[in-house]
């Protein structure tokens, strides 16, 4: 066997080691994007410092758009990728959640009154009101997954069918409009800051992430409960409050979005509101090579998942293709990944690779 | 199951739940339930569910629903999933509508035509589930989006077919005898099903017996409940799955052509959600996401129960646009809980 | 062909990326015999069974098969059984969502209609032939794993095959569904069918095998008839190695004395759970190695897990050092010192996915808590002192634990559960399926464990293994406890008399 590798050890090992890392995979697609941009539209990659409407100092260019309207997805696939490892299902109730999350805060923020002259409370009770309401819808989730032993897309398929009725409930199906300028910054630009505040703030969640990753065990925790429930217990864990917990941190992820969805129109439209950002979420998790059915993860390659998708949509819109139209190449490009990236595929490549080898050396 | 009934004196209910299967103790809950609402209706809110053409006409509205659902319970009951039926109907909607009016076609050939796509969807996604073994999630949230994204590519305007011999056949109304009713001006009032109701009775008939009594039918039942085991026992996992989506797929073809019977539109944002009903409407029926558990007779009445406690919501006076959304979610959360009471209460 | 033979395999290879599973391995099984089949894990047997029913495919070699001029090829598993060779696997490979009936019938008729009442009817006269205590209509699931094995055995031999295999078919049976099983196994024989059969017990083998042919490290080492391989030699056979370590392991007599006023550094009385065990009454002592002996089935995992609080406890006292403790749940297990090894290392044990430190860690991490993980740094010292420590095989600390072989995996666990430092440390079935080798080790382990201070149960299906590492045996028959032996009373005869009940 050792015989064996030591033949192997030339070029190619170093390639293939870098093929068998799983956050290749969403970083060669969006390279591959880039670069298709690069031979079709250098401008695609102009970046100008312009003043806005209000004269502040703001960034533009399509990348800048990429970095910003990704945003909310790159957020949500990090609550994605947690519940994916942990229940082995996914969230399909984001979309819903989000209007609900959304509808609280413009509740809190106008009060009874949907259009009123100012805020009726400040911002950030909002936030948090509408983060304990997304907490606790993914609780919900959690608890019909954890307890009731319900597959997770099953499970969400409550939330999802229900949320955006109880989302136009909340406020009695009327469209509440803020009238506050501090509160549109979450969905444009802080005054001063050329930097798109949707990104600064995925910036943010991505950070925390990552040190609660660092500091605490729930990489080890969810990725055991993911692969082995059974055993996880028997190590003291319970698998339960594990999966509950994804949902819940999911929860938050989808009270930060919904801020910076309402922010960005003031207002909000509970049948469009982050319609299909389920889809873009799991499609997410899923092209940074994570298993959906749960188990080992890696953030990073979700969150890099989140702007190819967001790049292919941004390249798409720059020629001209109608927003309705949009999924058909979607649905071309995750065929193309997921069919490239298949096991069966690689293998039946590989030993293609070998007999075309072979006939060469012979 | 009538053989589990039979003997049933001198064995406890008890033991009697436990001996059924899965599948049998689920479609039982789901009849059970289904006729207790609809005669509880007709005995509190009397007027409308006493009139059958309120039944037949909860049948005209989902005769395509039932009919997506059926393709649905087979490709659960294997153990996969396909959220693309409700794109597809979309897509059938607007080639059929495109074709018969842009094209002056004939109702045959756009019949064929919407088969054909079916077919295509679900031998593509078949094949990438089945032999690439790619996650069907996946696959088929591809195939959704494809086709929605199609539909918008192939006529961007929603409009209402002109064709005269489709609107003779979408107006066709088959008159159920000894059913009708008075109306307000002391009129009888024949009861009527539409053609697609018909057809949706075929498939769930056709699709028992597939699923009771053929060879294929078993075998996605094993699949579902084991796939390794199935491998092992002989069956032809592959295949087995690939027929799964493939029929799924002919379901969403006749489903989508009923469908565009009944609306006789082609539009991006026809069946929108459709895609997640019949999923509900499989669990509601008894089908288990896990797979190996279900039954089409259970879907047909899943469709059913999902369908008509909407009706009782909004003829109690509910009828804000958000009620809708949240009695169907009540519902589903309802058979989700019995479902995993009584797995868990079989383990024991 | 040779005459008289069923089945031939000649230079048979296989690899898989790395391991060079089969080596030109030859196999003859000849008309009515009993054939073993024996080997380490990791010799090979299960690649040669699964290249034999068409799950893998050969990458070199041939089979001949009686009836077949040419040599014939297996590409799947339908393939296998069109040509009569039927599996029994060791897990069983039955739908349990289908009924018992389907189960026999299912994918062996190119029939397209599904004929229910005679799959029924004939279901039920063979149930009815071989004494198996299920109905054809019965749902698969709701049988128990017994009985599931013994249909999935009903359904080879229903199949009328001229190569019957079984691979580990005893594993999840009691002595007399064994028997039952050895009796049809020698009917076959009579009627010339050839099997092949695949054991850990070698007892078995002697009573039923005409044959052995033993496998090590992808090779075959040679064919034998039983009455020419003593038991010494075919184990030596097997390792490869002459069996010093096993007879060393033998002559140590476990000794224990426990001072008179010690307290027992666990104790229980009545403890139930709702696994279906009576109320128990145990104790142990510091340093004591004591065990759980019974048939399968008998309740003596129960009881352990119950212990661990890894069932649902129901009733009962629990002390750990004459303190009263609850225990509920296996965390609360772990805080007062314990350990325990799960009888099902697949399911229960290891975190397949994760790496080798990952799960050495496991534990002791969850004690530890959610805010303090170790460092990389840490884990990595960690995980490379105990692979040392029990001399893991494992190419780094980075593999994930489902690509070791069993042996292997079954020490992760072990490390992970010493790296607690238990105070009383259950191990449920350690040397389950794993080989000689590996045995022996843990078997020394426990000893030294014992003589460092530590309390062990231990529990396995071999006596002898138990008879040699335990000072104290807890006898366990149907679900309740029926007695304890120690001292003098530790022995062979003593023990199987109070197992049977038969102690007068």
């Amino acid at each position: 066997m050792q015989k064996n590798e030591v033949k192997k050890s030339n070029g190619s090992n170093i390639l293939s080691s870098l093929l068998k890392n799983q956050i290749c995979i969403p970083l060669a697609a969006l390279l591959l994007l880039l670069l298709f941009n690069l031979i079709m539209d250098p401008t695609f990659f102009r970046i100008t410092l312009e003043h806005n409407s209000a004269g502040n100092p703001v960034l533009s260019g399509f990348l800048i758009r990429i970095l910003d309207n990704g945003s909310e997805l790159a957020i949500l696939a990090i609550g994605m990728t947690l519940v994916t490892a942990a229940s082995g299902g996914q969230d399909i109730s984001v979309g819903a959640a989000i209007a609900i999350a959304g509808s609280v805060l413009l509740r809190i923020l106008c009060g009874s009154n949907s259009r009123p002259e100012t805020i009726q409370a400040p911002i950030i009770v909002g936030f948090l009101v509408s983060c304990v309401a997304a907490m606790l819808f993914g609780a919900f989730n959690g608890v019909l997954v954890a307890y009731l032993k319900i597959q997770p897309m099953v499970a969400t398929l409550i939330l999802y069918t229900a949320g955006r009725s109880i989302a136009a409930w909340v406020n009695n199906n009327e469209l509440p409009i803020v009238n506050d300028k501090t509160f549109t910054y979450f969905g444009s630009f802080i005054p001063g800051i050329p930097i798109p505040t949707p990104f600064i703030i995925a910036v943010a969640c991505m950070i925390i992430m990552a040190l609660v990753l660092k500091f605490t065990n729930l990489r080890l925790y969810t990725q055991s409960v993911g692969i082995n429930g059974s055993s996880s217990r028997l190590n003291g864990l319970n698998p339960e409050i594990i999966k509950v917990l994804s949902f819940v941190i999911l929860g938050i992820c989808v009270a930060v979005v919904g801020l910076i969805k309402v922010s960005r129109i003031s207002s909000i439209n509970y049948s469009v509101i982050a319609k299909d950002i389920e889809m873009d979420a799991i499609l997410a998790v899923a092209l940074g090579g994570n298993a959906l059915s749960g188990g080992k993860f890696n953030m990073a390659a979700s969150i890099i998942g989140a702007y190819v998708i967001q790049c292919l949509t941004t390249t798409l819109y720059k020629f001209k293709v109608q927003s309705d139209a949009l999924p058909a190449y979607k649905a071309v490009v995750v065929i193309i990944l997921v069919v490239s990236s298949a096991p069966v595929v690689r293998e039946w490549f590989s030993s293609m690779w070998k007999k075309l080898k072979l006939k060469e050396v012979g | 199951m009538s053989s589990s009934n039979k003997k049933s004196s001198s064995i406890s209910l008890n033991d009697k739940i436990k001996n059924m299967t899965e599948t049998n103790l689920l479609l039982t809950i789901t009849i059970v339930v289904f006729f207790l609402m609809y005669i509880g209706a007709m005995v509190f809110q009397g007027a409308g569910f006493l009139k059958p053409q309120t039944f037949f006409n909860i049948l005209n509205a989902n005769a395509a629903l039932i009919i997506l659902s059926c393709g649905l319970s087979i490709v659960m009951i294997t153990g996969g999933i396909d959220i693309s039926v409700g794109g597809v109907t979309a897509l059938i909607c607007m080639c059929s509508a495109v074709y018969l009016d842009y094209h002056d076609g004939n109702v045959f050939m756009a019949i064929i035509i919407s088969l054909a796509i079916g077919l295509a969807f679900g031998a593509f996604q078949g094949f990438l589930v089945a032999y690439l073994d790619i996650q069907p999630f996946i696959v088929t949230l591809a195939g959704m989006f494809f086709a929605r994204g199609m539909t918008t590519i192939v006529n961007t305007k929603p409009f209402n077919v002109a064709n005269e011999s489709f609107l003779a056949l979408k107006g066709t109304r088959i008159i159920v005898p000894g059913m009708g009713s008075v109306n307000k001006l002391g009129k009888y009032v024949n009861a009527y099903v539409e053609i697609g109701v018909i057809v949706a009775l075929i498939v769930v008939i056709v699709f028992f017996c597939i699923l009771r009594w053929t060879k294929l039918g078993r075998a996605f039942y094993a699949v579902g409940g084991n796939s390794q085991s199935a491998l092992m026992l002989g069956i032809n996992v592959k295949r087995t799955r690939f027929m799964a989506h493939l029929l799924c797929g002919l379901l969403a073809g006749i489903g989508g052509f009923v469908y565009f019977m009944h609306v006789g539109s082609g539009s991006a944002s026809n069946a929108s959600g459709a895609e997640m009903d019949a999923i509900a409407s499989s669990i509601i029926g008894g089908t288990m996401l896990t797979g190996g558990v279900g039954n089409i007779i259970g879907t047909f009445f899943g469709v059913l129960s999902l369908n008509t406690i909407q009706n009782i919501v909004s003829s109690a006076g509910l009828d804000q646009a958000w009620w809708t959304g949240i009695t169907r979610a009540a519902m589903l959360c309802l058979f989700l809980v019995i479902q995993s009471v009584i797995i868990a209460y079989k383990k024991k | 062909m040779k005459d008289g033979s069923v089945l031939e395999m000649r230079g048979i290879d296989k690899s898989f990326p790395g391991v060079h599973a089969l080596q030109g391995v030859d196999f003859t099984l000849r008309r009515g015999e009993i054939h073993a089949l024996m080997g380490e894990n990791g010799a090979g047997k299960s690649t040669l069974i699964k290249v034999l029913t068409g799950v893998y495919s050969k990458d070199e070699g041939q089979i001949f098969l009686e009836g077949h001029e040419k040599a014939i090829a297996i590409r799947s598993p339908q393939e296998a059984q069109r040509l009569g060779i039927s599996t029994v696997y060791q897990e069983i490979t039955l739908c349990p969502n289908l009924s018992v009936a389907e189960n026999m019938y299912i994918g062996r008729t190119e029939n397209m209609y599904q004929n229910w009442k005679k799959i029924n009817s004939d279901t039920n006269k063979i149930l009815k032939s071989l004494d198996i205590p299920a109905t054809p209509t019965q749902q698969l699931g709701s049988c128990s794993i017994a009985v599931q094995q013994m249909v999935a055995i009903a359904r080879a031999v229903d199949m009328e095959c001229k190569v019957l295999i079984l691979d580990e078919p005893t594993s999840s049976l009691d002595e007399q569904e064994v028997a039952k099983l050895f009796k049809l196994m020698r009917d076959l024989r009579s009627k010339g069918v050839g099997i092949i059969f695949v054991t850990h017990f070698l007892d078995q083998v002697y009573e039923v095998c005409d044959r052995i042919t033993v496998m090590r490290d992808g090779k075959l080492v040679g064919e034998y008839a039983i009455k020419d391989l003593p038991r010494v030699q075919l184990v030596s056979k097997m390792l490869g190695k002459e069996l010093d370590d096993l007879s060393d392991i033998q002559g140590e007599q476990p000794a224990y004395n426990k001072g008179d006023n010690a307290v027992p550094v666990f104790e229980a009385e009545g403890l139930v759970s709702d696994a279906g065990i009576k109320p128990f009454d145990f104790h142990i002592d510091k340093g004591e190695v004591n065990g759980f002996t019974g048939l399968l089935g008998s309740g003596r995992s129960e009881c352990v897990r119950a212990i661990f609080g890894a069932d649902r406890v129901t009733g009962g006292k629990v002390k750990m050092n004459g303190k009263p403790v609850k225990i509920s749940k296996p965390i609360d297990a772990m805080r007062n010192g314990i350990g325990y090894l799960p009888e099902d290392r697949k399911i229960d044990g290891i975190v397949g996915d994760l790496s080798v430190r990952d799960n050495i860690i496991l534990a002791q991490q969850v004690l530890k808590g959610f805010f303090k993980p170790f460092s990389k740094a840490e884990a990595n010292k960690i995980a490379d002192e105990y692979i040392k420590l029990l001399s893991i095989k494992t190419a780094s600390a980075d593999t994930p634990i489902k690509s070791l072989s069993g042996g292997n995996q079954q020490k992760v666990i072990l490390a992970r559960w010493l790296f607690t430092h238990p105070e009383y440390l259950i191990l449920d079935e350690p040397t389950r399926g794993i080989d000689v080798g590996t045995k022996v080790d843990i078997q020394k382990l426990v000893l030294k464990l014992a003589s460092e201070g530590m309390s062990v149960t231990f529990i396995s299906s071999e006596l002898d293994e138990m008879l040699r590492t335990c000072s104290r045996l807890v006898v366990m028959r149907d679900r309740k406890l029926v007695g304890e032996l120690s001292g003098q009373d530790l022995n062979q005869n003593k023990v199987m008399n109070t197992i049977a009940g038969g102690d007068k």
